[in-house]
């Protein structure tokens, strides 16, 4: 557990944010949003960024195959525009946001398993223009995610 | 759950994660605890080693522990793994006609095994189809001890005491006993033998692949067989209940922390490697063992004499050959998984999958199905579909992993 605290820390300060400490949940990034089906998306001015969450990729287990979109392909925010493959399941990847590929992470071809080592970082996996800035007020932040995950995992 | 894929475990863990729509997650208890699902001696064990348990066959079982599943698998076969597999149900035919009466029901050359040897064996149907796979051991001329999957463990008993029933009415010495106050541990990989050496008096070394003993390890009276469900050495140890915990921890005491508990997870990718079966999946009840690549199981006095159930159909497809085989496949793309379908390089479909994952010793996928009789050698190229899309793939033998069973030089 203290080496994913570290780890966080070193996560944020790169990306130059700040992490809310969870304690034993995983890990959330404040000035990140996430949607409920557990990705989560980094704005810059018109491109976002997104994969899927610490979370995510804890239930998944070791991923072992990422399904990225063609470039130039539209995606729909709540739609389903790839896949995740761990040892024991496929998941779809929906988009939370709406808008145009204009990059995916090609390394996730050769190493899939950044999505689990670096789900933030390196393990980040299409690049999109946005099509309607005003999805992202349908997200959640940092806290309402945070709540998501623990209300989830309660359930078990 | 059919049969107790995994695959289809790992679907219903999915729908979880993913929602396509925009309602909020109902609550779904897919991890129940509680009076539905029943526990093995070590259920309080595994939890304290951070074991992830999910239902598996009517059983709360570990699926994983700490360590991922592809880093499990791996270190069996570099170290070794000891597997909870309690839910499986072993049992014991006695009496005089106790082979006898077991050759009508499996396909197995009962009599001729040397006591104190086994093999694994199918229980087939009128049709010739697999009712479930077992390892067999024949313990004395009047002791044969068997272990059954847990998910065909209601069907399998009912048949057996259904036959043994109209048996014992026309006059034959049979009888049954199951084992449930024993827990069946598997211990696998190169440590396997190593370590339990230090928890016995016998000579394992003794002992190869397919024999069976029993004999006190750490202290109490264990049915030992030099079997596994790898493709590594290993052994099944089947040890009274409430002395179970106490093995598992003297086990993995003796090893020093290489020997890891290791979860269901893993154990399918380790068996997949190794090209063997999974009921359920790559064996069911229309498909026979000529199909299913297991012809050598079929005694060779019951291929002339049959005396089985379904025996005609068998022994036809001994003679013609069967219309359909299970071969092995490497593919690239996403790994193939359960019913894809199988298209020859023309796109006609020639066959489907029946399991299929990565490989976290070969760093590949690998899969195995089903093909039809003609197209099923090794090298033909194949299209395998994964959700819809077509990638490469060609058939190739199995084992997929080069096996390390313990046999006599």
């Amino acid at each position: 557990m203290a080496a994913r605290l570290l780890w966080a820390s070193r996560v944020a300060s790169h990306l130059r944010i700040s992490v809310a400490q969870r304690g034993f949940a995983s890990v959330v990034l404040k000035d990140l949003k996430y949607a409920d089906s557990h990705e989560w998306v980094k704005i810059d001015g018109n491109k976002a960024t997104f994969g899927i969450t610490d979370h995510a990729q804890d239930h998944l287990g070791d991923v072992v195959y990422v399904e990225l979109p063609d470039l130039g392909r539209s995606v729909s925010q709540g739609e389903s525009f790839g896949a995740v493959e761990s040892v024991k399941a496929t998941s779809d990847i929906n988009s939370p946001v709406s808008g145009k590929v204009v990059e995916v992470n090609e390394v996730l071809t050769e190493s899939p398993g950044l999505v689990n080592t670096s789900p933030y970082e390196e393990g980040w996996i299409i690049k999109v223009e946005l099509s309607d800035a005003g999805e992202v007020e349908k997200l959640m932040d940092s806290d309402k995610y945070s709540k998501f995950c623990e209300e989830e995992d309660a359930k078990h | 759950m059919r049969g107790g894929s995994l695959w289809q475990l790992g679907q219903s863990i999915t729908r979880r994660l993913a929602q396509s729509d925009k309602k909020p997650l109902s609550p779904r208890r897919y991890f129940a605890s509680g009076a539905d699902l029943k526990k093995t001696a070590l259920y309080d064990f595994h939890v304290a080693h951070g074991g992830k348990m999910v239902p598996f066959a009517g059983w709360s079982m570990p699926i994983q522990y700490k360590d991922s599943i592809i880093d499990s698998t791996v270190n069996c076969r570099v170290n070794g793994s000891l597997f909870d597999v309690a839910h499986m149900c072993g049992l014991s035919l006695k009496g005089k006609d106790c082979v006898p009466f077991l050759e009508t029901l499996v396909v197995a050359d009962v009599a001729g095994l040397a006591p104190g040897t086994g093999s694994l064996t199918v229980f087939t149907n009128e049709k010739g189809g697999a009712i479930d796979d077992s390892v067999i051991t024949k313990v004395t001329d009047e002791h044969i001890y068997l272990v059954v999957n847990a998910g065909c463990r209601d069907k399998d008993l009912a048949h057996i005491e259904e036959h043994m029933k109209a048996f014992k009415s026309k006059g034959g010495d049979v009888s049954w006993h199951i084992h449930d106050e024993r827990s069946l541990l598997a211990l696998q990989g190169p440590l396997a033998a190593p370590v339990l050496q230090h928890l016995t008096k016998e000579d394992l070394s003794k002992l190869y692949f397919g024999q069976f003993q029993i004999l006190d390890i750490n202290g109490s009276t264990c049915f030992l067989t030099r079997t596994g469900y790898t493709g590594e050495d290993g052994f099944e140890i089947s040890v009274p209940s409430e002395h179970a915990v106490d093995l598992a921890k003297a086990i993995l005491e003796k090893s020093e922390g290489k020997v890891r508990l290791t979860g269901l997870g893993a154990r399918d990718s380790l068996r997949l490697e190794a090209g063997l079966c999974l009921y359920g999946n790559d064996m069911e009840q229309h498909i026979t063992p000529v199909e299913a690549g297991l012809t050598w199981a079929i005694g060779k006095r019951r291929r002339a004499d049959g005396g089985f159930l379904g025996a005609d159909v068998i022994l036809k497809q001994l003679q013609d050959g069967p219309t359909i085989r299970r071969v092995g496949f490497f593919s690239s793309g996403p790994p193939a998984r359960s019913h894809s379908e199988v298209h020859d390089e023309n796109g006609n479909k020639i066959g489907e999958i029946t399991s299929g994952g990565f490989s976290p010793n070969l760093k590949k996928n690998v899969a195995m199905g089903y093909v039809k009789s003609g197209q099923h050698k090794n090298g033909t190229k194949v299209k395998i579909l994964v959700r819809g899309k077509p990638y490469e793939g060609n058939i190739t033998k199995m084992p997929f992993v080069a096996t390390k069973y313990y046999k006599p030089s």
